[in-house]
């Protein structure tokens, strides 16, 4: 599935992750930038969440830059779900 | 060598000398009388009616003949919003003076502008209980020429009694002080409460200075610090920030957390044994480990406990409990906020005392051995009980050893308290960053999702069963906490001895190296 | 009961510390209208994941008639949570509506002996007229209560301290709820800072039937506690009342008396009550009643 909308997903609160999501054209491949107050501790574990997420619904053309204040992993991949979903144009929500 | 928690020592470390590796926590306080060196106060004499005072601060220094290579010592009292050590340096840094040792009691957020002093190589040892903010991160990735020294504040005490720490040079701020240099924490515009930990600088230094905001008509009275001890009195506009230095009261945490923490903490002490008339009790000034104090002030109310006395870092907390009578007395080696500064004044039960009395583990009437419950917070815990108070997530210096160690070491029942994690993080741990505590003096450390007894105290850990309390594996707690967070990436540490982590009776418990990423 | 908002992941994973005996996780009135699919998804994945411990977990879903409901059921009933809250509720109409989709989707999912229960919420006028019938609607509902901020509004009055615009309400509510052997529960207490007021306030309730509070905040959990925990003096007593009750029980007396009062089923069932609130086991007093 292809991104239509740029979307977001989350907030900047401690234990929560915001996600965003810009389109991309098609076969330009999925850029993935992580900031993270635990960064040293979690990015593999965090990259790797966000990745699954979306290789489960099948999504790969897409910038996503997530911003993480410690969120655990079904958080992250609450909110990853629920940016992609937003973006695919499935659910309302903000942006 | 390997020392009895199994930190690798080494034996001589340039610029420190050599090094005794820990042993345990009583092992060379019971089995060595006494340390076998001692040094004996410095001599000073002054003729009859020659003034001590000085214009400004530099001409005091100036008369103390400073040198390269001195040691320079301050006290904490002023907290975040210390003035006086900054210019101390400032003033010793323009008259040329290198390779100065900063023994401070304690270093706080006052002190970022060590770091350019750090970096140049003006400063290049330093003795301290705690360290925070730019200068820790400075020091964490090694740019302190030689490993800086975490000692307690009992430790601290006993480093200046033998010789470990030789103070030259001791600038010591007062909220009041007299021509003679009588001084006091506890009146005058900037007061700040007891003086505890400066004392024993002012006892023991080649050359003091009382540096006050309120010099008074002599003689100043009621006076901590006495005039046989001091050389000089400066009278300056500003000792620091008064808004950092004492203001208002305390209040207790509105966390739901850390209050739910203390709430079990609080009946653990109910279920501890020692919750009855006569109970000595320390609690932490602020987060859950204060918290504590609210809930155990409602039991104690609830079933008509009178205690003996609490110490430590007094907040206005307490003085509202030694008000109501809840406590027969305070011992104050250290006032957090204004409202304590007028309880040390006025009230007879408040009795100052040094930091000597306090937590010294060489004399033969620390407060600290006479304790019967202290509650300590923690940055990190380990399945042995071990508690870290002085490294972060990173492994950067960002805390205080303080009287952690000295009471835990004393107390009937020490109590530690922290969530089980943090943001993401584990606070549970196989083996934590940096042992300031060891295990052996820890008895229960009590998280929202459970409470873990060592297992050196099975009676204790039976009677918080039964008294309803979820007591847990400490094993489990971190494996459910982990379940949660994930497993976090091992740190990146280089391989520079960048701090030294000295046990209250003078060993090494662990070294600190520095660290090759902060974070954010 | 402690009420989290749906889609604030620092609360919902720390829900099971507190000690309440319940939380709820809110995707309603807690969730703004253009965060519902954030939060949905967000308690979907707690539920899975997170360990509540012993607090019974609630997840109030939105009503039926917005765009919402449906879709909030869809995700969370097959994940059976201990109850699912339908807010809202007006009509038996509105019950069985509900019921339905509720039943369908466990059927889709192959759940055969479903665990959850289902609260139903009191929130206005006409759900209030209702009550009775609502409260035997359907054989799944264990629980009622009385939603108070959107009652009041619905009445187009202000909620006072002393709660007398609500209070036919309250006791209505709890009158059908007693009647139909469901637990009722009250509203919540709104100001986090005033304990004495939220302690008075739960005495009136417990004194009128309700068995239990909402709580916007964890800090209220104690003072709830306080006051529908026994006292010790009161646990004693049950305690006495149940272990005689049990001796003359064996020696085939059925009213007796303790101190010149006399004791009949409705005391000892009150006295059993007590032991419950206190946790105490009634099968160890049963042990240790030794007959005459």
């Amino acid at each position: 599935m292809t991104p239509k909308f740029k979307a977001q997903a989350g907030t900047f609160e401690s234990s929560d992750i915001m996600i965003l999501i810009e389109p991309l054209e098609k076969d330009s491949g999925r850029k993935v930038d992580i900031s993270s107050t635990v960064i040293l501790q979690f990015e593999e574990d965090i990259k790797t969440t966000i990745n699954q997420v979306l290789d489960k619904l099948q999504v790969v053309d897409l910038h996503l830059i997530a911003k993480d204040k410690g969120a655990l992993t079904q958080t992250i991949e609450a909110r990853v779900e629920t940016a992609v979903k937003r973006s695919l144009g499935i659910q309302e929500g903000t942006m | 060598m390997k020392n009895a928690i199994g930190v690798e020592i080494p034996e001589y470390i340039e610029g420190l000398g050599k090094l005794e590796p820990f042993q345990g926590v009583w092992k060379s306080i019971i089995e060595d009388e006494v340390p076998s060196t001692n040094i004996s106060r410095t001599l000073k004499a002054k003729k009859p009616h020659v003034s001590k005072l000085c214009k400004n601060l530099e001409e005091a220094i100036k008369r103390c003949n400073p040198f390269n290579g001195m040691t320079v010592t301050c006290h904490h009292h002023l907290r975040g919003g210390d003035g006086v050590l900054m210019q101390t340096i400032k003033i010793l840094d323009e008259m040329g003076i290198k390779d100065i040792t900063l023994a401070s009691s304690s270093l706080t957020s006052a002190h970022d502008g060590l770091v350019s002093y750090v970096e140049k190589g003006m400063i290049t040892r330093i003795f301290t209980s705690g360290i925070r903010g730019a200068l820790g991160d400075t020091i964490s990735v090694g740019k302190l020429k030689y490993p800086a020294i975490i000692h307690s504040h009992g430790g601290r005490v006993r480093d200046f009694l033998t010789g470990r720490i030789k103070p030259d040079l001791s600038v010591l701020a007062a909220s009041s002080a007299d021509e003679e240099g009588n001084a006091t924490g506890a009146h005058g515009p900037s007061a700040f409460g007891s003086m505890g930990y400066a004392d024993i600088d002012a006892r023991y230094s080649r050359n003091v200075i009382i540096v006050t905001d309120n010099l008074v008509e002599y003689p100043c009275v009621p006076s901590t610090i006495r005039q046989h001890f001091i050389d000089y009195v400066v009278k300056v506009d500003s000792i620091g920030d008064a808004t950092k230095i004492a203001s208002g009261t305390t209040r207790i945490t509105n966390s739901p957390m850390d209050l739910r923490i203390a709430r079990i903490a609080a009946t653990v002490i109910e279920h501890s044994g020692l919750f009855k008339n006569g109970m000595s009790f320390q609690v932490g000034a602020g987060g859950a480990s204060l918290a504590v104090a609210k809930f155990l002030r409602e039991d104690m109310k609830r079933k008509g406990i009178i205690g003996s006395f609490m110490i430590g870092g007094v907040t206005s907390y307490g003085v509202d409990m030694l008000n109501e009578g809840l406590f027969h007395s305070i011992f104050d080696v250290q006032s957090f906020d204004a409202a304590v500064s007028t309880s040390v004044l006025n009230n007879p039960n408040h009795i100052e005392i040094s930091c000597d009395q306090y937590a010294n583990p060489n004399n033969c009437g620390s407060m600290t051995n006479k304790l019967d419950v202290v509650v300590l917070g923690a940055l990190e815990v380990d399945v042995d009980f071990n508690v870290n108070v002085i490294t972060g997530a990173s492994g950067e210096i960002r805390g205080a050893s303080g009287g952690h160690s000295d009471t835990a070491s004393g107390a009937n029942l020490t109590v530690v308290v922290c969530p089980a994690f943090r943001g993401r993080l584990p606070i549970v741990k196989d083996r934590v960053h940096t042992v300031v505590t060891p295990g052996e003096s820890v008895d229960v450390i009590v998280t929202e999702r459970g409470v873990c007894v060592n297992p050196s105290k099975p009676n204790l850990a039976a009677a918080l069963k039964k008294a309803g309390l979820n007591v847990v594996d400490i094993r489990d707690l971190k494996e459910e906490v982990e379940g949660m967070t994930g497993v976090p990436a091992e740190k990146q540490l280089g391989d520079k001895i960048v701090a030294l982590v000295e046990y209250r009776d003078g060993t090494i418990i662990d070294v600190i190296y520095n660290v090759e990423n902060l974070s954010q | 009961m402690l009420y989290i908002p749906g889609n604030n992941p620092a609360m919902i994973q720390q829900a099971g510390v507190y000690g309440c005996d319940a939380v709820l996780l809110d995707l309603e009135d807690a969730v703004a209208l253009n965060q519902k699919d954030a939060a949905r998804i967000l308690v979907r994945n707690m539920l899975q994941t997170v360990n509540f411990y012993e607090t019974e977990v609630c997840v109030r879903v939105n009503n039926f008639h917005t765009p919402f409901g449906l879709s909030d059921l869809e995700e969370i009933v097959p994940l059976q949570p201990d109850n699912i809250r339908f807010p809202k509720t007006e009509t038996v109409a509105d019950v069985k509506e509900f019921m339905k989709e509720v039943r369908r989707i466990e059927k889709e999912h192959g759940i055969k002996n479903p665990t959850m229960s289902i609260h139903v919420m009191i929130e206005t006028a006409k759900g209030v007229a209702n009550v009775y019938d609502i409260a035997a609607a359907d054989s799944r509902i264990d629980a009622i209560t009385i939603g108070g901020q959107d009652l009041t509004a619905d009445m187009g009055i202000i909620k006072t301290p002393d709660g007398v615009g609500i209070d036919y309400a309250r006791k209505r509510i709890v009158m059908a709820g007693k009647a139909n052997g469901l637990d009722v529960l009250d509203t919540i207490f709104a100001d986090v800072n005033d304990d004495e007021g939220l302690r008075e306030e739960t005495e009136y309730i417990k004194k009128i039937g309700f068995a239990g509070k909402a709580l916007i905040n964890p800090r209220q959990v104690d003072v709830v506690h306080e006051v529908f925990n026994p006292t010790e003096n009161e646990v004693r007593k049950a305690y006495r009342v149940y272990s005689e009750y049990i001796k003359n029980k064996k020696a085939g007396i059925g009213v007796f008396a303790i101190d010149g009062k006399m004791i009949d089923a409705p005391v000892v069932q009150r006295a059993i009550t007590v032991l419950e609130y206190a946790k105490i086991d009634l099968k160890e007093i049963e042990k240790n009643a030794v007959s005459f």
